[in-house]
Order: structure tokens, then sequence, then C-alpha cells
């Protein structure tokens, strides 16, 4: 008797939950498209899904297709990963270096830029490096090291780990010593770890914006957007999954999302996007004059001695 | 069947700083995965149990030990490998399950049978002889025997099977992997569950959202012992 009442709980509840979830998922819309009721898959950064951009706009491209957009939130480094095993159908990433590379590799194709924003350097009011006025991002990370003032870093391999580790590498400085703390973290843990223990750290500033309320952490080195050096900027590219090399990667609706995101009604909602009054992202997909910048690798030019 | 689990418990969720329906989809998300992981955990972990109990085989103690070695394994190091085998380059590749509920429910499934069987395992042995001898003296067979040793051993089953849902519902490594924690842009849970959403707000320093999720798991989880224990309880009333 009473297995059976304890069993009929079980039984109850696994019904109750899969009627939860029927109910759910009936919530399609129709649309007469070739791809209506597919489901894109798109592996992206913490920092352009955390900041809640990707939510603001993706309802459009889901009505005008009739489709679903699953974003994943993972890091530069682990989205193209995910892509490399052929998991996603379309990588919107920010690290440059890395995309050439999964493009070189045959893994993606039809790179497009996308938008930008800047990195900053943000610390401590009291600022013990005295960084604060410095308008050399490399300089500052000097004055730092010198200083052996606490710097929090990523450590993640995403984005904005690349670009720290670039900035060191630019500033000829190999890091390491107790000052420097990898935390293996996104960028809002590492902003709250920063101001747990007055440290240093390289934020893209959209996620510094969105948690400028809640931390006492300043902006002591600006990016570009605000007339600091470009070795601060921060490009974003959108790329498709090579349908050559996965054949079950969604290329038709991949190439639709690219195709709508670089669009100029898509374009406009990016640098609508606002947080506390400040805008997040800058469109950049288009311009009055050809871009080729954005199909060939970083730092390519025709006379490149380097082969 | 129209049954809503959630919607007394709704007046809690009104001063949420989320989205209408997230709080709900993420506790169904939540719910729906661990209950039907648990589920299938279960039939599949009492008959090997039972089996464990009563019978003596060759290499039973190594079994016993893979078991017990389970109960500790890493919940990132199940969702890893349960990654490798649904990914696309994977064996279970041509599925389609990356990024699904079915998938969270795979990996929840390898987390919570290595307790339930070890926790069911050590109720049925702790069953009497006297039980066994007297049922089959009875005439019974080999499945009154096992039905009478499950009724016996219901408290300890019982909570073998709480404890794999207490691993299930609270574990955020493998779902993380395998979920991707992905709502639409509407802000219904796909694959999102508390846990995972638990993890986002931490990530985006939202600490009191973060909190205000983690008492709902906390009510969650007492809410569903409770209710195991209800029927326990009025089960042995009648008696």
């Amino acid at each position: 008797m009473q297995r059976r009442t304890f069993l009929q709980g079980v039984g109850l509840a696994a019904i109750a939950s899969t009627a939860g979830c029927t109910q759910l998922g009936s919530g399609e819309t129709e649309s007469s498209v070739g791809v209506a009721g597919e489901t894109l898959t798109l592996t992206t950064t913490t920092s352009t899904y955390d900041t809640g951009l990707l939510d603001e706009i993706h309802p459009d491209f889901e009505e005008m297709y009739g489709v679903t957009v699953d974003a994943v939130a993972q890091g530069t480094g682990a989205a193209l990963e995910t892509a490399r095993n052929g998991d996603s159908d379309v990588v919107m990433v920010h690290a440059r270096g890395l995309e050439d590379e999964f493009m070189r590799n045959g893994y993606g194709i039809n790179r497009r830029d996308l938008m930008f924003n800047d990195f900053v350097i943000v610390g401590p009011g009291d600022d013990p490096a005295g960084i604060q006025g410095t308008d050399s991002a490399t300089e500052a990370l000097r004055a730092i090291a010198e200083s052996e003032s606490t710097f929090v870093s990523r450590g993640d391999n995403s984005g904005t780990h690349t670009k720290e580790l670039n900035l060191w590498a630019a500033a000829g400085v190999e890091p390491g010593g107790d000052w420097y703390q990898e935390i293996g973290a996104g960028m809002g843990e590492a902003l709250n770890n920063a101001n747990q223990q007055d440290a240093y750290t390289l934020s893209d500033r959209g996620t510094f914006i969105s948690q400028r309320s809640e931390i006492d952490l300043t902006i002591l080195v600006q990016g570009p957007i605000e007339g600091g050096p470009e070795i601060l900027a921060n490009p974003y590219g959108i790329l498709a999954v090579n349908p050559g090399v996965h054949e079950n990667a969604n290329y038709d609706l991949a190439m639709a999302y690219i195709g709508w995101i670089t669009g100029p009604g898509a374009q406009d909602a990016i640098a609508d996007y606002e947080m506390n009054g400040e805008q997040l992202f800058y469109p950049r997909a288009l311009s009055e004059d050809p871009d080729f910048q954005q199909y060939v690798p970083e730092g390519w030019s025709s006379d490149s001695d380097s082969e | 069947m129209p049954l809503d689990p959630v919607a007394p418990l709704l007046p809690l969720f009104v001063e949420f700083p989320f989205r209408d329906g997230y709080v709900r989809s993420i506790v169904y998300v939540s719910l729906y995965v661990s209950c039907t992981a648990v589920v299938l955990s279960t039939l599949f972990s009492i008959p090997v149990a039972l089996v464990m109990g009563f019978t003596e085989f060759p290499g039973k103690q190594f079994v016993k030990s893979v078991i017990n070695t389970g109960m500790g394994f890493p919940s990132v190091v199940v969702g890893l490998l349960v990654l490798f085998a649904v990914s696309n380059q994977g064996p279970l590749g041509a599925m389609n399950l990356i990024f699904t509920k079915e998938a969270m429910i795979i990996s929840q499934f390898v987390l919570a049978t290595p307790p339930i069987t070890a926790i069911s395992l050590a109720a049925v042995t702790g069953v009497d002889e006297n039980v066994r001898e007297a049922a089959r003296a009875l005439g019974g067979t080999r499945l009154d025997v096992a039905l009478v040793v499950i009724k016996e051993a219901r408290y300890g089953i019982a909570t073998a099977v709480l404890a794999g849902f207490g691993r299930a519902i609270s574990e955020v490594g493998s779902v993380l992997i395998v979920g991707g924690n992905i709502t639409s842009a509407d802000g219904i849970s796909q694959t999102r569950t508390l846990t995972t959403a638990i993890q986002l707000e931490a990530r985006q320093g939202q600490y009191d959202t973060a909190m205000l999720l983690g008492a709902v798991l906390v009510v969650l989880v007492l809410t569903v012992n409770a209710i195991v224990v209800r029927f326990g309880d009025a089960g042995s009333m009648n008696r």
C-alpha cells in the first residue's frame, strides 16, 4: 500500500512536470519561409549575452523567419570550440586572432565585422599604481606590474582574456607573482573580485557600465570610444560554421541570421540599445566605403613578407 | 493533464526582478529534468540493488566500488563525458541531443544513479533474512519476494531517491555544459535550470537575485522532501 502511494506520487510528479513542459513548448510561431520552425544555435560571449543585447534584438529575427535562436553564452574560446565540434551554427565572438585561426582551419566561413565597443582598465579610486590619466594602456600595465598592485585576470581563454594577454605582450611584461591573479571566471565575477580586493582589471565597457552601480571601481584608462588608445578597441565578428566541414550545421539559417544582423534594421537596434542611459555597442557592419579589411586576417597586407 | 504544480507558489514569485514567467519556466525545467532523471535512475537502480543484494557473482565487490566511486564523481566531468557522447562528433551525434533537456537528463541520470543504487543496496541488504524466507515459504514467486523486500526497505529506498534527487537538482556543472543554459529571447527557459540561473546571476555580480533564486531552490527541495516523507508517514498510519 505504502509502496503504491509512493510510486503514485513519483509518477504524478513526472506527469506534472512533463505537462508543464509541453505547455511551454506550444508557443511557436507560424511562418511560410523555408527555414520556419528551425532552431539556430548561436554560441557567443558572456559580454554580448549578459548585457541583455541579444534578448533585446532577437525577437525581431525570430518573428521575421518564424525560427528560434538558442543563444549559448560561453566566452570566445569555448564558443569557437563548440562550433569546431559542429555543435553550433553561428558564432559571435570578439578575438580577431582566434577568429582568423578558426577561419584558416576551415571551420568557419563568411566572417563579417559586426559591432564594436572598447575595453577599459578599471581599478580602485586611490589608484596605487598611479595610472589615472595615462593615455597608453601598455604603460599603465607596466606601472601596475612595477608597483605589484593586485591585478585580476579573467584567465578563461575568453576574448577579454586574449586581449589582456596581448596587452601584456605589447607592454613587454610577463605577468606573474602574487599580485597577478587568474580567477578563471566571467567578466561580472572578475569585476566583483577586483572590487573586493581593490584590484585592477581589464573590462569591456558594456559589462562595466551594466555593473558600475554595484562596485566602487572607476575607469582609469579609457578605451578609444572616449578618446583612449586604439589598442583597447573591442571589435565583434560574426561567422557561420562551414557546412562543408559539419554537414549538420544549419547554414541557410546561419546566413539568414548574419544577413539580418548586419543589415540596417538590426544594426540600428544595436546602436539604440542602452543600459543606464549609455550606449553599449556601436554597429560596424555597414559602411559607405568598401571595407575589405574584414575579410582578410588581422595584420595582413598584400606586400606581407611572412610567406 | 492541466495540473500546474507551481501555481500555488506563484504569489511568492511576483516580486522577482525578472520577466514574466522566467522563474516559473526555470523551475519547470529544473523539476522536469531532475524528476525524469531520478525516475529513470530509480527504475534502473532498484533492480540492480536487488540483484546485487541477493545474489553472489564474481566481481561483485568491484561493481560495488565502482558504484561508490560514482557517488563522488564530479558533475563537471560527467558533463564533459556526456558532451563527448552527444556532440555532433560523438557516438550519439546523429540524435541532435546537444543543448537539449534530454542531454541534461542523460547527465543527471549518470549522476543520480550511483547514490540511488548504493543507498538502495544498503537498504535491501538490511532487510531481515526471515522476511524473505517467510515470503518464499508462503509460495511467493521471485517477483513476490522482491516486492516484499522493497516494501520492507521502503524508507531506505525513499532516502535513496531523495539523495539522488538532491544530487540532480542541486547540480550545476554538467547541465551547464550539455544544456547550454538557454532561454528564448522572451525569457522562457529552454535548458536553464535554477542552478544555472543562479550561476548566471553570480557571473554578472547580481548576488542579491542569485540568493533569491537560491532560496527558491531550497524551498523546492524542501517541498519535494516533505511530499515524499508525507507519503511514507501516511502509508505507515494505514497499516
